[in-house]
């Protein structure tokens, strides 16, 4: 017997899906910006700090890359109350999130800092620019641009890693979506509904990823990195 | 029944890591063929082939791979199928494997330069020999190290299968977790198995990565 998709009673309760959607992006824009804070200083802290500095963010971002978010967020949602930390399941999954984001964004950020030669540096200096130009046109710009297909690669793994706190039922679309499957019982036609949104988010981000970057990167481009050191930057993401 | 934890548990959630390993294993194979598929007709097939094979891979990345799981769990027993979760489970992970593998590898293959082609045709090598003699030797090369980092990333995937019932290392960690109510020792154990499992690959992954990567001198 072939089974009659039946959209009908999940599209009655589409006004939870997009709320879902809106909670989505603020769970994920929260840590987003905590994420990228922790990233900026992991990787000033890596490459400008002394040898101790540089080995305990080594530690924080291998031991959070080398462990799954899910088990990250039930450890800080479950475990923590254990020893006398309670949190919101919002708390917890934005909290998760962020310190996954900021293991990562460590790495890609300290990635794009290295490519940066000193002497380049000096050239600016040599040329009369102010630290705050040569930091803003010599270090900050070029490096973005080297490793920006890798970081906006991460921001959307971010985005749709967030989906795993729906483990917790945070609130977010992955969390709607299940209560909505679990009212009308049509599986199959709500997780669809969600996965074009999802898909729907992601397009939209990356497009204005690409409009961000025709803005920022409008100066004469600096040499391309080569295709294998791009190939490696962008393996260098995950959740 | 609340237990303590201890040594028992422990032999638990390594019971747990075996499945962990094993459902990598059968994801990154399963994956791993359809991903050369990929990447090969994504390089060198014909045209229509080569954007629909783009454009599944634009979908899939852009779908959480919850969603993906969800989808093949549910997907799989509404066309009828009554599979046990191991299939469910992967089966999606396969195909989230294929369109990331497949797409670091694509970019192996186009960092070949086009001149090594070149150089084969004009020994008179068919398509497939330079494909066989000349490309895919050196594509490997270049690809051992993203491959054995996005294994690590496989590992720490599965751990989403959890959440439909398919018992792994973290669904061990949530059971044991319902029956000691000692949380903290519980994840923390998990979390220490997962690294001791991704660890020394990540560390290889970088090895392999760094004989290629040259960095500008400071």
């Amino acid at each position: 017997m072939a089974y009659q998709m039946n959209f009908a009673p999940v599209m009655a309760l589409a006004p939870q899906l997009f709320e879902g959607a809106f909670n989505t992006l603020i769970l994920s824009g929260q840590s987003i910006v905590a994420g990228i804070a922790i990233g900026v200083v992991g990787a000033v802290g890596r490459t400008e700090g002394p040898r101790w500095l540089d080995r305990a963010i080594g530690a924080y971002v291998e031991l959070f890359r080398n462990t799954p978010l899910l088990v990250q967020l039930f450890l800080i949602f479950f475990g923590l109350p254990y020893i006398g930390l309670r949190l919101s399941a919002n708390a917890a999954a934005i909290i998760a999130v962020a310190l996954n984001l900021g293991a990562y964004s460590t790495e890609i950020l300290r990635a794009g800092l290295q490519a940066i030669p000193r002497t380049q540096i000096e050239a600016g200096l040599a040329l009369g620019m102010s630290r705050l130009q040569v930091v803003r046109y010599v270090v900050i710009v070029p490096a973005l641009r080297i490793i920006y297909p890798a970081l906006t690669g991460q921001l959307t793994l971010t985005l749709l890693g967030s989906s795993i706190a729906s483990a917790i039922s945070a609130t977010e679309l992955t969390a709607a979506g299940a209560r909505i499957e679990s009212t009308t019982f049509r599986s199959l036609e709500t997780f669809l509904c969600v996965a074009v949104i999802y898909i729907a988010m992601t397009f939209t981000f990356r497009f204005i990823y690409w409009l961000i970057g025709l803005l920022l990167f409008r100066r004469k481009a600096p040499p391309k990195p080569s295709l294998i050191a791009d190939i490696s930057e962008i393996s260098r993401v995950g959740v | 029944m609340i237990r303590s934890f201890g040594w028992e548990s422990v032999e638990f959630l390594i019971r747990g890591a075996g499945w962990t390993l094993l459902l990598s294993f059968m994801t990154f194979v399963i994956g791993g063929c359809f991903a050369l598929i990929f990447a090969l007709l994504r390089t060198l097939g014909p045209k229509p082939v080569r954007l629909a094979i783009a454009g599944f891979i634009q979908l899939v990345q852009a779908t959480p791979l919850l969603i993906i799981v969800f989808l093949s769990f549910y997907g799989l027993s509404f066309v009828g199928l009554h599979f046990p979760p191991m299939v469910g489970a992967g089966l999606s992970l396969a195909v989230y494997t294929t369109v990331f593998l497949g797409d670091i590898w694509r970019g192996c293959i186009e960092a070949i330069p086009r001149q090594q082609w070149e150089a084969a045709d004009a020994l008179a090598l068919t398509r497939m020999q330079q494909l066989r003699y000349v490309i895919l030797p050196q594509a490997f090369k270049i690809s051992l190290g993203p491959t054995v980092g996005f294994m690590v990333q496989i590992v720490k995937n599965t751990s989403v299968v959890a959440l439909i019932g398919f018992v792994e290392l973290t669904r061990a960690g949530q059971l044991l977790n319902n029956m000691t109510f000692q949380p903290f020792h519980v994840f923390l154990t998990v979390a220490a198995i997962y690294f001791a499992i991704c660890y020394p690959m990540s560390f290889l992954s970088e090895r392999l990565k760094g004989n290629r990567h040259v960095r500008p001198a400071h």
